[in-house]
């Protein structure tokens, strides 16, 4: 007993006061320095590096909000779509709640998807940083099994039909798809039972592995360091003290910068909860005001926009299990862009006409699924869809083959500023 | 004891530690998974449903909930029924082949009267419920419409036995119930035979 104090003694060295009685026992000191104060990143880190501070932001505002909301929600097919409309009339400030709980699951993607860009425009994903991107690619999958969920608690329409036509997705799986969908309803058709469980993963499961992976996240981006719009590794360029010449601390280098970032981002997250909630119905779909009726299709089924590229893909295969296939692959297919990937340079800066040519048609083909996914499903538009899931497709496939003839430049030894 | 009979004896504790941990983590597992079926209550709310269609007009359509399901019934006209086999060129099983309905709903009106369709009103795509489109070559259905169902969402065609059209997405016919005729006006509807 008494060796143990001496060396708790001991391990706090000669300072007193309570950050050294904490230190001996839990290593505070020790993460702040590893993960804040003593972490270096780039220097020349540009407004593309804010989207991941940014996505932490709106996990918390999605987690306080979404307690607030279960306090007067009700999870049940009975009262579910009262309790809604309940918060937003009787509960005081309840309508700034939900709808800040609505505008965040919109913005938690806008966000993500711009987060993700960034990792494509500079190689992120490449050596050493494999691991970030493949946690935040299950982060991503994770996020979209909880957007989906949280849907279907307002009990509307489209929160019916939604979920609808998403589960029986899992119907076109030949011989256990059916008893699978039965099971993941628990019922023989979207029902209380299923608004129950879905309320339990959203709130629960979901978050917690969200959570979880996000620290993995931020755990394994802290290992390798972050990436820069060059994609040098600035811990090859030491300085006498061992830290990067080329990196600034995070604290309070990069934090005030994402400040900044962060006071921009909510004055425009103010702007649509308080004046656009609905966003013409793209965040707030209009027959999600009608209460969940089984015996009527609303007239056009659409997903919320951030699952609309997707959407469109499974509509665009005219086979209905290769359809669910293809919107699958669509969804992973970006987790092996690390392996896909056979350029010697990371950054967009260094790469030759053939990716750049490449990244743009594959944004253009993920804008205009987007918008077909939410269009009817005409002639001309599966004709389009059907354009741009093969150019979708053919941005990953194709790339071992693209991005080892294509012509790189030079990368240089340290970063380079623009403007 | 010697060292290598020490060391296979810890292999053993080992091994055996596993296991017995692995097989009770599985059992443990179980009423988790199970507890996700369809409940008792689910499977009684499953029941089947007896419709009355005495008061159902030639060329009229009722719509009922079996198992959440929407069930369509439909008297068709003589009209109607004249006209199916002129579809056939235009569908993906004509003949029912799929296996989409009992075996006395496998003919060519897809059904054990004649004249009443029962039909399970959800597209085999992803579920929606498609349209009661009656009316024959209507503008934006064309010259070979001759009245059926058309679903909203993907634009999936069925004719007036629920058949599906080619070159659309869902892959097969509407879904027959399981029925039977109780009286001569009366369908019971998620079973075949026996009492209801």
């Amino acid at each position: 007993m008494a060796r143990v104090e001496s060396e708790v003694r001991s391990a706090s060295g000669e300072k007193g006061g309570l950050l050294s009685w904490i230190d001996a026992r839990f290593p505070l000191t020790k993460m702040l320095s590893e993960h804040v104060t003593d972490y270096y990143a780039s220097k020349n880190l540009n407004l593309w590096y804010v989207f991941g501070v940014l996505s932490m932001l709106v996990l918390v505002i999605q987690i306080v909000s979404g307690i607030f909301l279960t306090m007067n929600y009700k999870p049940s097919a009975a009262d579910a779509f009262a309790s809604v409309e309940y918060i937003m009339r009787d509960v005081s400030g309840g309508w700034i709640i939900r709808y800040i709980h609505s505008t965040g699951a919109s913005a938690f993607f806008v966000v993500v998807y711009l987060h993700m860009f960034r990792a494509m425009l500079y190689g992120s994903y490449k050596k050493p940083r494999e691991l970030v991107w493949i946690v935040g690619m299950l982060i991503f999958v994770a996020l979209m099994a909880e957007a989906f969920m949280g849907y279907l608690l307002p009990w509307g329409q489209m929160s019916y039909w939604g979920a609808q036509v998403i589960v029986s997705l899992f119907g076109a799986i030949p011989v256990v798809g059916e008893s699978l969908v039965e099971w993941i309803r628990g019922d023989y058709s979207i029902s209380d039972i299923t608004l129950n469980r879905f309320f339990a993963l959203h709130v629960i499961a979901l978050p917690l592995a969200l959570v979880m992976l996000v620290a993995v996240h931020i755990l394994a981006l802290h290992e390798v360091g972050s990436n820069n719009p060059d994609g040098i590794e600035i811990k090859q360029n030491k300085n006498a003290d061992g830290n990067p010449v080329d990196g600034v601390t995070f604290w309070p280098f990069h934090t005030s910068k994402d400040l900044v970032a962060i006071i921009v981002f909510l004055a425009a997250f103010s702007a649509v909860v308080f004046f656009a909630p609905e966003m013409g119905g793209y965040f707030l779909e209009h027959a999600n005001f009608d209460p969940a009726d089984p015996l009527v299709t609303p007239e056009h089924i659409a997903p919320v926009w951030y699952f609309t590229p997707f959407y469109a893909i499974l509509r665009a295969v005219p086979d209905k299990l290769l359809g669910v296939i293809m919107m699958g692959a669509a969804v992973l297919l970006p987790l092996f862009l690390p392996w896909l990937d056979r350029a010697r340079v990371k950054s967009i800066r260094y790469r030759g006409i053939l990716y750049k040519a490449a990244l743009a048609i594959f944004v253009i083909s993920f804008i205009v699924l987007g918008y077909l996914g939410v269009q009817p499903a005409t002639d001309l538009y599966t004709l389009m869809a059907r354009i741009f899931t093969v150019l979708y497709f053919a941005f990953f496939l194709l790339m071992p083959w693209y991005t080892s003839i294509d012509k790189t430049k030079p990368v240089p030894d340290r970063v380079v500023y623009h403007g | 004891m010697s060292d290598s009979g020490k060391s296979s004896r810890r292999h053993f504790l080992s091994v055996a530690t596993a296991v017995t941990g692995g097989v009770g983590s599985a059992f443990a597992l179980a009423p988790f998974v199970v507890s996700l079926k369809p409940s008792a209550r689910a499977q009684a709310l499953g029941a089947p449903v007896e419709i009355d269609v005495s008061a159902l007009q030639p060329g009229e359509m009722v719509r009922v909930e079996w198992r959440g399901k929407p069930v369509w019934v439909l008297n068709r006209t003589a009209a109607m029924l004249e006209r199916l086999p002129e579809n056939d060129g235009f569908l993906s099983d004509p003949n029912s082949e799929e296996d989409q309905q009992p075996e006395y709903a496998a003919n060519g009106t897809r059904s054990r009267k004649s004249e009443y369709l029962v039909v399970i009103g959800s597209c085999t795509h992803l579920g929606c419920a498609p349209l009661a489109r009656f009316e024959v070559q209507p503008a934006d259905l064309g010259s070979d419409w001759f009245g059926g169902f058309y679903c909203p969402c993907h634009g999936s065609k069925f004719d007036l036995a629920g058949r599906v059209y080619k070159g659309v997405p869902a892959p097969l016919n509407l879904a027959v119930p399981p029925y039977r005729f109780v009286s001569d006006d009366r369908i019971l509807v998620g079973a075949e035979e026996g009492v209801a």
